[in-house]
């Protein structure tokens, strides 16, 4: 029901929405918890296990219960807080883990088996047959437990991540929180303030007392106020500081749109902060933790605090008449809040026989509760007073008040562990916070007001003071400043279920069990029995579950000690994790200087890295893509191709020392390369496995080029750069990359020259004579644009790679073209890049796998054995330079037709297809048009000595077993003539 | 002069400029660039040799000075950038050479880099989004490397603006993550 007057609510204003079907109005201000509640709504879900009827048992994120599928379509999302929801006009929520009816749930069948459904029952009932569990069981269970269901559909919203600094962090606005800023904003420190809560001011918004001459809420209000029109103050409500990281740095959530119907265009939905700060201050606060009694679960029955909270700041109670079970003073608080708001307070029932009395309100001292009733809301409560008898009181609701437990959870991630503190009969943060940080306010176990608000002062002027900056408290306005006078009281006895884990359905006898069956640590407890676990991560739930295990073991609760608390303090959504890396922004796309040309001619594109590359080129009439490779290849054999190779990794190396250093990173020999020569060079790693493979042209006596494959040109530029800082620094290497600097195009096949000879400008002889094979030089094309020419060949043919700066690739890929029309030039992509070079035998990344020594390569006499080099001596170890090491050959397929499987293994004729038999394995496989064959790459045991021997390539896999001809890996042109023509 | 005609990092032939609320974001190609990396023994002579050429001191660690006409940033351990206007200094890497001689090795890299140039209001809301650099604290005379949308990304604080100079082959991803994180942020 809604109180008629008071409360954070905008009453000028409504709003519509709808819960299980049923529409609602509420007002700005409510959570969906608070506006169902106004609406006499208490049953707001059901339970995991034993689908029992649950309503709201706090008012915050450690909500366990009122759990709802919030929004519908792609949007909706499971196991959502009602406690959280801001309402908004149109929000739809609808109960979830309830079938077919909230109020009619045909699980709840559970509840009655609840003596088979134990702690681990599965474990012992599903035992057999063992094929049973993973087709049947699990199924079976997973249907019949279990919270909300996710929808199947991609998120329609963005998430952002971000990155904030600051000099100090305060977490939670609440008392503490909110004086820790304004000393700290004050001094004109950098401050980011987060809450999770809409509203900031923490229990300030939930209670009735003052500061000062002011009202709690209007303080907290007034002091955002000033915080906010600081130029260094960040405010971040509904911000959920989810974890504390390495170095000050915490991630936070915030929940953008979250308040909305849906998110602006082109706004985010939440966005994870990433908080760099010098110092932090945790001002979480505390969180109010149940009492174990038999079915202390039902729909009514809630936090001492909570009630407390509805009725302050939203003006809402479940009902016109409740009680109040405590075994401290807060419960007499809320008792006398509720009282002063006009509800009626049956009894309030204090486990303390010394218990204070409270005016206008009958105290049951020593008493408590042993029962409630009501199917789908609490209807009466079942009292035994310390004198002993019975008593039922006809109530509607029931606050229950176990006590406070400070919020420790992110004092802990790095190890630190919470001590129990006897005088608060909780755990409060130990010694060992993450550095940077302090901690004020009730998560310090600074419970009054006062004591907050001093904390919160006093924390934030010492953290500055670390920092050099000099604050000072402000004056502290008057306020209540109670002591905490708990008797620590966890679960009433009795052979009922009596509720620890509402969310996973954990009693006292789960814990019980646990205990006689041996699983007595309290990590041993949380596994056994889920105590803890699922979204709300047992806030409300662990100590009563570890008091109840140290009472059973005869250990203090200080010896049994706490779980470990992990980040994300409260769930976070996996959109939020992905933020905009999702799709085809999963990562960034780079571009060749002929992509936008490329694509204007239709190209397929294949992702090579990060890069694009264009794979093949169609062309009308071509329906498959084998048609593309094969035209492109025959057509550069033929006459000319051309092919974007811009995404070779280009490493400029320059300096006096530059060709010894290359020396020593390639194994064979660069000292003596002439000028204007290019040399194949072939890297190892220091294990004498080959590392990577490319050409080195020496533009100048103390000027290279390298070049890398594509795929390690970040590695190569790792490996080089660690060689040149820490192996030879004494060396005069300077390095940089310029792979981005330069468009550069293979231009291949007989008429290779003849294309170039229209491109080079006038006076430039690239004649055989005057510019052989491997000659390298720096020229001018196209009427004087600088280039780099470089005769090298990837194909086997007449080739050349010439190279411009990178804001002309566009214009010299068109023409290549015009130029070359003559001539049928034709763009050649990827696949016909890799038929040319397995038809010529060249190796790649497929057989560079780092598996593989030169030697297996077929270019062991490559290892220079006249010098030093990296990877060169352990090369030559025994077991890498076996007679029968693996070795390069060609595979020709005997059927011509039939396509060798790639991956397949070499076994003789007639073994079995077994790993003793197997001889080696097929690397790089393609159709070559040109011999008119399947043919292939592959190592192959003692493999020159098997040319011209047949072996079978089978590939268990695919089930394919093709008999394969062992010939030369140089299947086109051996003796090189074509390139060197 | 010859006759290829330049593409713009983004593909077009005149640079783009977008307007997203208060904050303007250009491309500008216009800008040439060339590495210097003193010679081992001869920081100081390379230093010298970059105060000659742009007039202004070498810049120190992390930091960014600009001299008339050809600016200058710090990329490394006696490693530096110089840019310049580069309808004027398309040769800027030859002059470098000049200037430095035997003191340091230069390339030239006016056509690695794309730059964009982010003015107006809301640059560091926008930049937050993006990076984990404290843009409040960084003032000109300072560059900065930090990696964005996974791009490694030169950050140079102007007067009036903030220059980023990123890999050339990724501008578009780079120009999107911009347009985007400005959309959201604006």
């Amino acid at each position: 029901m809604r109180l008629p007057s008071g409360g954070q609510i905008d009453r000028d204003r409504k709003l519509t929405f709808r819960f299980d079907g049923q529409y609602y109005r509420g007002h700005p201000g409510d959570t969906l918890a608070s506006a169902l509640m106004a609406n006499g709504v208490r049953l707001m879900g059901r339970s995991f296990k034993y689908h029992r009827p649950r309503g709201v048992l706090s008012a915050g994120s450690e909500e366990p219960n009122a759990l709802v599928e919030l929004r519908s379509g792609a949007r909706q999302e499971p196991n959502t807080r009602a406690t959280t929801i801001e309402l908004f006009e149109g929000l739809r929520a609808e109960p979830q883990n309830a079938w077919p009816a909230l109020r009619f749930d045909a699980m709840a069948i559970n509840d009655r088996l609840s003596n088979f459904l134990t702690a681990g029952f599965y474990y012992k009932t599903f035992m057999w047959p063992a094929a049973f569990w993973e087709k049947l069981y699990e199924p079976i269970i997973r249907r019949a437990a279990g919270l909300g269901s996710i929808t199947t559909k991609p998120d329609p919203d963005s998430y952002d991540k971000g990155f904030l600094h600051c000099d100090l962090l305060i977490i939670g606005a609440g008392p503490a929180g909110l004086m820790a800023a304004l000393s700290a904003a004050r001094a004109g420190a950098r401050v980011i303030l987060a809450d999770e809560d809409f509203r900031m001011g923490g229990r300030l918004n939930a209670e009735s007392f003052a500061l000062g001459d002011m009202a709690g809420a209007d303080w907290a209000a007034q002091a955002v106020a000033e915080l906010d029109a600081l130029p260094n103050v960040r405010l971040m409500p509904r911000t959920t500081v989810i974890g504390a990281f390495d170095h000050g740095i915490y991630g936070a959530l915030e929940r953008v749109s979250d308040h909305l119907p849906t998110p602006p265009e082109g706004k985010p939905r939440q966005i994870l902060w990433r908080i760099y700060s010098r110092r932090a201050i945790l001002c979480a606060g505390a969180i109010e933790r149940p009492i174990a009694f038999a079915d202390n679960d039902r729909p009514g029955i809630l936090t001492a605090g909570a009630l407390r909270a509805y009725v302050n700041r939203w003006a809402a109670c479940p009902a016109q008449t409740v009680a109040v079970f405590t075994n401290n003073d807060d419960g007499h608080r809320t008792a006398a809040d509720l009282l002063a708001r006009g509800i009626e307070v049956a009894a309030l029932i204090d486990t303390r026989a010394d218990a204070p009395a409270l005016d206008g309100v009958e105290v049951i001292a020593g008493g408590q509760v042993t029962e409630t009733s009501g199917r789908l809301g609490l209807r009466s409560i079942t009292v035994r007073p310390a004198g002993g008898g019975i008593r039922k009181l006809t109530v509607g609701a029931l606050g229950v008040s176990g006590g406070w437990n400070p919020n420790v959870a992110l004092t802990c991630p790095q190890r630190g562990r919470p001590v129990w503190d006897e005088g608060l009969a909780a755990f409060v943060p130990g010694a060992d916070l993450p550095p940077g940080m302090s901690v004020a306010g009730a998560a310090a176990g600074q419970f009054s007001t006062h004591a907050a608000l001093a904390g919160g002062a006093a924390q934030a002027v010492q953290a500055l003071g670390d920092l050099g900056i000099a604050a000072t408290s402000p004056d502290l306005p008057q306020t209540e400043d109670a002591p905490t006078r708990i008797t620590p009281f966890w679960h009433v006895k009795g052979d009922r279920r009596a509720w620890l884990d509402f969310q996973n359905d954990v009693t006292v006898k789960d814990v019980k069990l646990a205990h006689q069956e041996g699983f007595r640590s309290v990590e041993h407890l949380k596994r056994y029995t889920t105590l803890g676990m699922a979204t709300d991560q047992g806030k409300t739930a662990n100590l009563g579950g570890l008091a109840v295990m140290a009472e059973l073991t005869g250990n203090s609760i200080a010896q049994t000690g706490t779980t470990m608390f992990r980040p994300p303090f409260t769930p976070v959504a996996m959109g939020a994790l992905a933020g905009r890396a999702r799709g085809a922004e999963y990562r960034p796309r780079r571009l060749t200087p002929s992509h936008h040309w490329a694509d204007e001619q239709g190209a397929v594109f294949v992702e090579a890295g990060l890069w694009l590359r264009a794979q093949w080129f169609p062309r009308a009439g071509e329906s498959h893509w084998r048609e593309s490779v094969d035209r492109e290849v025959l057509a550069t054999r033929g006459s000319v191709g051309v092919c974007d190779v811009s995404t070779l990794g280009k490493i400029d190396v320059q300096g006096r020392d530059a060709a010894e250093f290359l020396n020593r990173i390639y194994c064979n020999g660069f000292a003596k390369l002439p000028v204007g020569r290019v040399r194949y060079g072939l890297m190892l790693r220091e294990d004498g496995i080959v590392f990577d493979d490319g050409t080195a042209a020496r533009l100048a006596e103390d000027h290279f080029v390298v070049t890398t494959t594509t795929a390690n040109a970040v590695p190569v530029y790792r490996h080089m750069e660690f060689a040149r800082q820490c192996l030879w620094p004494d060396m005069d290497v300077q390095m940089i990359s310029t792979t981005e600097a330069w468009a550069q195009f293979a231009i291949a096949g007989p008429n290779a020259r003849k294309l170039l000879e229209r491109l080079v400008d006038p006076g430039i002889d690239i004649s055989n004579d005057a510019f052989p094979f491997m000659a390298c030089a720096e020229i001018t094309v196209c009427k004087g644009c600088p280039a780099r020419l470089f005769r090298i060949s990837f194909s086997g043919e007449l080739a050349y790679e010439l190279a411009v700066p990178t804001r002309y690739g566009d214009a010299l890929i068109r023409r290549i073209m015009a130029e070359g029309a003559e001539y049928d030039v034709t763009p050649y992509g990827t696949e016909a890049l890799g038929v040319m070079r397995i038809e010529k035998g060249h190796v790649t990344g497929n057989e560079i796998n780092g598996q593989t020594t030169a030697l297996n390569l077929g270019m062991g006499r490559m290892v220079s054995s006249k010098k030093d080099s990296i990877g060169a001596v352990l090369s030559r170890r025994e077991g890498l330079t076996t007679p029968d090491a693996p070795r390069l050959v060609g595979l020709r397929a005997c059927d011509p037709h039939k396509p060798v499987p790639a991956g397949a293994h070499l076994l003789e004729p007639g073994a079995p297809t077994v790993a003793a038999s197997d001889l080696g394995h097929v690397t790089s496989a393609c159709y070559s048009p040109n011999l008119r064959a399947h043919i292939a790459l592959g190592f192959v045991k003692d493999g020159p000595a098997r040319i011209g021997t047949t072996l079978r390539a089978a590939s268990p896999l695919t089930g394919q077993d093709v008999p394969v001809e062992v010939v030369s890996p140089h299947f086109i042109d051996p003796e090189g003539e074509r390139l060197r023509a | 002069m010859h006759d290829l005609a330049p593409l713009s990092a983004l593909g077009a032939t005149t640079p783009r400029t977008d307007t997203i609320g208060p904050l303007s974001l250009a491309e500008a190609p216009d800008w040439a660039l060339a590495s210097l990396t003193a010679r081992q023994g001869q920081a100081a002579a390379c230093r010298a040799a970059l105060a000659k050429l742009t007039g202004a001191e070498a810049p120190g660690i992390a930091g960014a000075a600009q001299g008339d006409v050809i600016g200058a940033f710090w990329i490394g351990p006696d490693a530096w950038m110089i840019e310049a206007p580069y309808t004027t200094h398309s040769d800027l890497a030859q002059r470098a050479a000049d200037a430095a001689g035997q003191a340091a090795s230069i390339t030239d890299q006016s056509d690695a880099w794309v730059r964009f140039d982010l003015a107006g209001k809301g640059i560091t809301r926008v930049m937050e989004r993006l990076c984990n650099l404290d843009l409040e604290r960084l003032r000109p005379g300072q560059a900065r490397r930090s990696a964005i949308e996974h791009l490694s990304c030169f950050v140079i604080p102007r007067d009036d603006m903030l220059t980023l100079y990123g890999p050339r082959s990724g501008a578009q991803s780079l120009h999107h993550a911009l347009m985007t994180a400005a959309r959201s942020a604006l």
